[in-house]
């Protein structure tokens, strides 16, 4: 680990669903201009605790979470949500166009809705060429996103999450519902993003995690149970848990 | 193993044709129930237009009426006063049953959320003639004068609850992960609501207002003791008015032969105008599916 210094702090952080402890007492930090995969296996806390990084959990009727999480050293409990999510994006499982407007649209919704003064065209242009969705896009950018297919669907989503610029870009098993050639895209793509953004990624698949990820986090039952650079989490777990898990033999 | 194997094929065949005969039966008795609910939907569209297609001409639409004796004569003041008044009306209205329906999918859920949406229920159930005689009593009585104004409350308050309720689904049927996605980008919520949430469900809005304005148009009873009725043209709103609906009652319940022939005249007069409402409705979402 070189001295990069931390993007984000994490300081024990809990999350609750009504009574339920989703997420107990997890710290971490994420280097700047680093790729973090959380992996763990279903319900273990993962979704939740990437949520409760940009304050979408407490959204969820009934939820709520205790604990620290620091961008650039600053609380973003005591900051306004609205402008932390402009600084940390998020990308969501499933692709979520907004049906109701065209591939332009989408890209610059988050600028336009703010109405934030910029050079749409050349952003526009800029996020589609980034998620390797210009060629294949530019001549229907009129057109409703919906028309699109999953994995263009799912760039789409990135390219607007890119297009407000945030230092921080969350993504909670953004290829899980894409096949094998867009998951590629996808991973090719963050690998270039990691030298202007922080990334921390969700994922369940280990060779995924392995191939985009520098550190990686092993969640089980809402806890950390380890975290470490890739190499050694999957090469030389220091954990029972996380050996069986990187090795198969429960997931 | 072979042996529960043939065991296992006869019966199946056997349930086979009873699951069959089910399921013909039930298809049949579907059809069949379409069939009886469309009967007195044909029969009122088959006698409407067989007794008031000859009584339509040009002057019919534009005319006044004319005194009992007299010949030709229209329906002129009444389609107008009827589309003044559900205007008025869908003024009132809508902003209001819309409004408290984007309350109710949005902040809906606390106690003040539980009794808007019972209210409108039971406001819903009411009667339309109670609903007149509260408007009535709200705007007859003070004003001292039946007029368009206190009519088109009268259907205001028609109109609410069910746009309301209407509303509140549409924007339900949203799916939350665009809302989520709208937030993410740091979207504060008053705009994510207003140009995600309400735009993606624009359609179905669409959609509930013009079956709600479709419905006013065709009430008479709030409109007996509130717009009264009137001879002449009107778009006074502090005027009594005339609407399709009470001059089709005024003439039907009147000894004349030629007056019934008119309220025949008058009420294809108003299916056609809930009709093309309700056409406008059926193509606007259309398009704004396809969009």
């Amino acid at each position: 680990m070189d001295a990069e210094p931390s993007k984000l702090e994490v300081q024990s952080l809990n999350a609750w669903f009504g009574a339920t402890r989703a997420v107990k007492d997890i710290s971490l930090a994420v280097q700047a201009h680093s790729v973090l995969a959380i992996i763990g296996p279903s319900g273990c806390g993962k979704s939740t605790f990437v949520r409760c990084l940009n304050r979408m959990h407490e959204l969820t009727p009934g939820a709520r979470s205790e604990g620290r999480v620091l961008v650039d050293g600053e609380d973003v409990y005591r900051t306004d949500p609205v402008h932390l999510r402009r600084r940390v994006g998020m990308v969501f499982q499933r692709p979520n166009v907004f049906p109701t407007m065209s591939v332009r649209d989408n890209v610059t919704a988050g600028l336009r809705l703010n109405r934030v003064r910029a050079d749409y065209e050349a952003i526009l242009e800029r996020t589609l060429r980034q998620t390797a969705l210009w060629d294949e896009v530019k001549d229907r950018l009129d057109d409703s996103a919906v028309g699109l297919s999953g994995g263009q669907q799912q760039r789409l989503c990135i390219a607007r999450a890119l297009a407000v610029e945030p230092e921080v870009l969350l993504m909670d098993e953004p290829a899980s519902a894409l096949d094998p050639i867009a998951t590629a895209k996808i991973e090719e793509l963050i690998d270039e993003l990691k030298d202007s953004y922080t990334i921390v990624i969700v994922t369940h698949n280990m060779q995924q995690a392995i191939r985009i990820s520098d550190f990686t986090a092993f969640f089980y039952l809402g806890e950390l149970v380890e975290h470490g650079a890739t190499q050694q989490v999957f090469t030389r777990p220091a954990k029972r848990e996380t050996e069986d898990y990187v090795t198969g033999k429960f997931g | 193993m072979t042996a529960a194997h043939s065991y296992a094929i006869p019966r199946r065949v056997g349930s086979q044709r009873a699951r069959q005969l089910v399921n013909y039966t039930m298809t049949g008795l579907c059809a069949l129930a379409v069939v009886v609910a469309l009967v007195p939907l044909a029969s009122v569209l088959w006698l409407v237009v067989g007794k008031g297609a000859h009584s339509l001409s040009l002057a019919f639409f534009t005319r006044l009426p004319m005194p009992v004796g007299e010949v030709g004569g229209g329906v002129g003041n009444s389609i107008v006063g009827t589309l003044y008044m559900v205007g008025l009306a869908s003024t009132i209205g809508l902003p209001l049953g819309v409004g408290a329906g984007i309350f109710l999918a949005e902040r809906g859920d606390g106690p003040l959320g539980h009794a808007v949406r019972f209210t409108a229920e039971v406001l819903a159930g009411v009667p339309s003639i109670v609903i007149g005689v509260v408007a009535y009593g709200l705007i007859v009585l003070p004003m001292h004068h039946f007029s368009a104004l206190a009519g088109a409350v009268a259907l205001a308050i028609l109109m609410i609850p069910t746009l309301a309720r209407a509303t509140e689904e549409m924007i339900r049927l949203v799916p939350p992960s665009l809302r989520e996605a709208s937030l993410a980008l740091g979207v504060p919520a008053w705009r994510t609501s207003l140009s995600v949430v309400l735009r993606t469900a624009l359609g179905g809005l669409l959609n509930a207002a013009l079956l709600a304005i479709a419905r006013a148009a065709g009430e008479t009873a709030p409109l007996l003791f509130t717009a009264l009725n009137n001879q002449y043209w009107n778009v006074h709103p502090l005027q009594p008015t005339a609407s399709l609906t009470v001059q089709i009652f005024n003439y039907a319940i009147s000894p004349y032969e030629d007056w019934h022939d008119k309220a025949w005249g008058a009420a294809l007069c108003l299916l056609l105008v809930i009709g093309i409402l309700s056409l406008v409705a059926k193509l606007t979402t259309r398009r704004r599916v396809n969009a």
